[in-house]
């Protein structure tokens, strides 16, 4: 079978099954799955409004994929990308309230504070990982409870006991007027275009700089990469520092974008966690990330169009949403097996 | 078989909606959808957006869908298209788009039902100012925006005085789900009721950090009647299902243990019974129902309260005691009527924060 063809059928096939088993599900419970995903369809494409929110939707996935993928092309674990999301937001939507400088200035500075933010919470757990080998994922993981708690408590003393920081200046956000106009007062913003950025930045560090090619060294094979003279240590820190930054930023776009302001959460936003799965999605690449955040994104944001179009409760939606993408990551494992055996037999 | 009966019954709400909107008053006619002739029902849509908790929390959210589906009934609406529906959030970033959603749909008011869509109404409101709505626990300052609150701290106070009066262990747990303003109400009232009774009752107060972990819930109870507190008051609405499922486990146990939940927001009686017996004293209810009922009406009779807000407490019946239905004693009931009225009077201000 050509390669060709293979890498189309895999995730045809793959998302038909998903759909059928989807179909099947909302069938059992007594309600109408062409209805159930012509509302899906209408809730992610069905006219300006909903492609705006889904593209706005996606942004962040974006970012917290590359994080993760990221992170994995340098063999680490970060589990962490949630936390280090929820600081840069604080960051931004602190920098965003609290000063006023022209925008050229101020948004930018918004955004890098989020990002330095994110990467100093990566920082950490790349630090103990290197120095006194703890295990990233550990430190990953309490850190999102640290970041949870630290942003939740520093929200109220900053706004003096309330909930909330208060809207940012419009100088600090990434709304625009055209955008939201365009697409029927959709809270689209110019994050995407920092988001496709960052996917480029990502594929320029790992594929054009000799540092990318360290870091993806010390990924496959750190004894090997340390014989060869280089600094395992100092790169593992440094891949956790980009990546918590690419994590941040993605919480400047809830920030800067979505939201416009930080409030005091109840729990994770589970964007971070999702970024697992986008990155697996896109099998670590910064193109791959791309359709992985899209895929979940759109089907995140579609799914809340079936109670409202077709009257499906939540409980369905989620266990239909959760089956296609299962069937998607599961398109990607039958694909690896696949390669794995062609190649074996390349290899003969 | 049930189906059948369920469409005769359908049928029997519409025919008698029917008679019934006839005689109802001209109202304008905001949407223009068609059917300008006859008129099925009353001619008023209304929807509202849940936070992630869900019309099925067993507090808030249910108390406030209660609300409009006894509005639905009363004036012969259906649930979905023209009638009165919901929508349940995922998460934080949904409010916008699901208040989008009911408002695309021609809702004529549709309710933001929690603090947390405050800032979602607003931007919403202000982006389509030709349409209604209404906001519960929050302020928005906009014309088309009617804003509810709840004298929390009014109902929480009867809490605290029953559960002060009530106690053997003069030990008295509460629980809040987040740290917000409004609960700090409910905290607030409550210290101030046990106070009121008597100041050397000792209140754990506990705060979960969330609304929606009942797993949290139930830690926390354990830890507080571990250490010998009898009552415990939460305010923690899906959190607090843990509580209840904490003092259940106490009771089935020992049959004897004088354990006992305060409920919130809605009648949690329910929620409360062990085989027999059941641990829920009292609730203090939010009448969350009331108001959006009251709102709805409004609105439906061309009266929508935009740009005001409006105040529910003792004095309205917009909080209150749920019946206790024998767990507190007569006597112990006319103790707290007395303190009911000193409030609803006026005689008794009790304070919105903790000091």
């Amino acid at each position: 079978m050509s390669n060709r063809l293979v890498n189309i059928l895999v995730p045809v096939i793959s998302v038909i099954l998903g759909l059928i088993v989807g179909a099947i599900v909302m069938l059992v419970s007594g309600y109408d799955p062409v209805a159930g995903y012509a509302a899906l369809w209408n809730g992610i494409f069905g006219d300006v409004y909903t492609i705006g929110e889904t593209i706005r939707q996606i942004t962040p996935y974006i970012l917290a994929g590359l994080a993760v993928a990221f992170a994995f092309r340098t063999g680490l674990f970060n589990i962490g990308v949630e936390g280090q999301l929820i600081v840069g937001w604080f960051a931004a939507a602190y920098v965003g309230v609290a000063f006023d400088f022209p925008k050229y200035i101020h948004l930018p500075l918004a955004l890098i504070a989020a990002a330095g933010a994110g990467a100093l919470w990566g920082f950490i757990p790349g630090l103990l990982k290197a120095r006194f080998k703890v295990h990233e994922v550990i430190v990953t993981i309490m850190m999102n409870y640290i970041a949870l708690h630290t942003t939740n408590a520093l929200i109220k003393t900053f706004s003096d006991g309330g909930d909330n920081t208060g809207p940012i200046n419009p100088s600090a956000s990434l709304r625009s007027e055209f955008l939201e106009n365009m697409t029927d007062f959709s809270r689209l913003h110019y994050g995407i275009l920092i988001a496709l950025a960052m996917v480029f930045v990502m594929w320029l560090i790992l594929e054009k700089t000799t540092r990318g090619f360290e870091l993806k060294a010390v990924g496959l094979n750190h004894n090997a990469s340390e014989y060869s003279g280089m600094n395992v240590n100092k790169n593992i820190i440094l891949a956790m520092v980009i990546s918590g930054a690419f994590a941040g930023l993605g919480g400047a776009m809830e920030a800067l974008g979505t939201f416009e302001y930080a409030s005091v959460k109840g729990g994770f936003t589970g964007i971070g966690f999702d970024g697992i799965a986008v990155a697996l999605l896109g099998a670590n690449t910064p193109l791959g990330v791309i359709f992985g955040a899209a895929l979940f994104g759109s089907l995140k944001y579609g799914a809340l169009n079936m109670p409202n179009e077709a009257g499906i409760p939540t409980e369905i939606v989620s266990i239909v949403i959760a089956i296609i993408i299962f069937f998607v990551a599961s398109g990607y494992v039958i694909r690896l097996f696949v390669e794995r055996f062609s190649k074996k037999k390349e290899a003969k | 078989m049930t189906k059948r009966k369920f469409g005769l019954a359908l049928s029997m709400v519409l025919a008698a909606s029917t008679i019934l909107g006839a005689c109802g008053t001209d109202k304008e006619e905001k949407n223009g959808n068609g059917s300008a002739g006859e008129k099925e029902a009353i001619d008023f849509s209304v929807a509202m957006v849940t936070d992630v908790g869900g019309v099925d929390d067993k507090s808030f959210n249910q108390s406030a869908w209660e609300g409009l589906q006894a509005f639905g009934k009363e004036n012969g609406l259906t649930k979905g298209e023209g009638g009165f529906d919901y929508l349940q959030s995922a998460s934080d970033a949904d409010y916008n788009t699901n208040l989008n959603n009911l408002i695309r749909r021609d809702f004529d008011l549709v309710f933001g039902i929690g603090f947390l869509m405050q800032a979602a109404v607003d931007e919403i409101a202000s982006q389509k100012p030709d349409n209604h709505l209404a906001i519960i626990d929050a302020v928005v300052e906009q014309p088309n925006v009617a804003s509810v609150l709840f004298k929390e701290q009014e109902g929480s106070y009867l809490a605290g005085v029953a559960a002060a009066l009530m106690t053997k262990s003069k030990k008295i747990g509460f629980v809040g789900g987040m740290d917000i303003p409004v609960i700090e109400r409910f905290e607030a009232g409550f210290l101030e009721g046990v106070k009121a009774v008597d100041p050397s009752i000792k209140v754990d107060v506990q705060y979960t950090g969330a609304f929606d972990k009942a797993e949290l819930g139930k830690t926390t109870a354990n830890r507080m009647y571990s250490s010998g507190v009898d009552i415990i008051f939460h305010a923690a609405g899906g959190t607090g299902n843990g509580v209840f499922a904490e003092a259940k486990e106490l009771k089935t146990k020992d049959p004897d243990a004088y354990v006992w939940v305060i409920g919130v927001d809605s009648d949690q009686y329910e929620e409360g019974a062990v085989g027999d017996t059941n641990v829920t004293l009292t609730s203090m209810l939010k009448r969350v129902d009331v108001a959006v009922q009251n709102i709805s009406k409004l609105a439906a009779e061309d009266k929508f309260p935009g740009g005001e807000t409006t105040v529910y407490g003792l004095a309205e019946e917009g909080v209150g005691l749920a019946d206790s239905r024998g767990a507190i004693p007569d006597d112990v009931m006319a103790q707290i009527d007395e303190y009911a009225k000193k409030i609803a009077d006026g005689e008794v201000t009790v304070p919105e924060t903790v000091e």
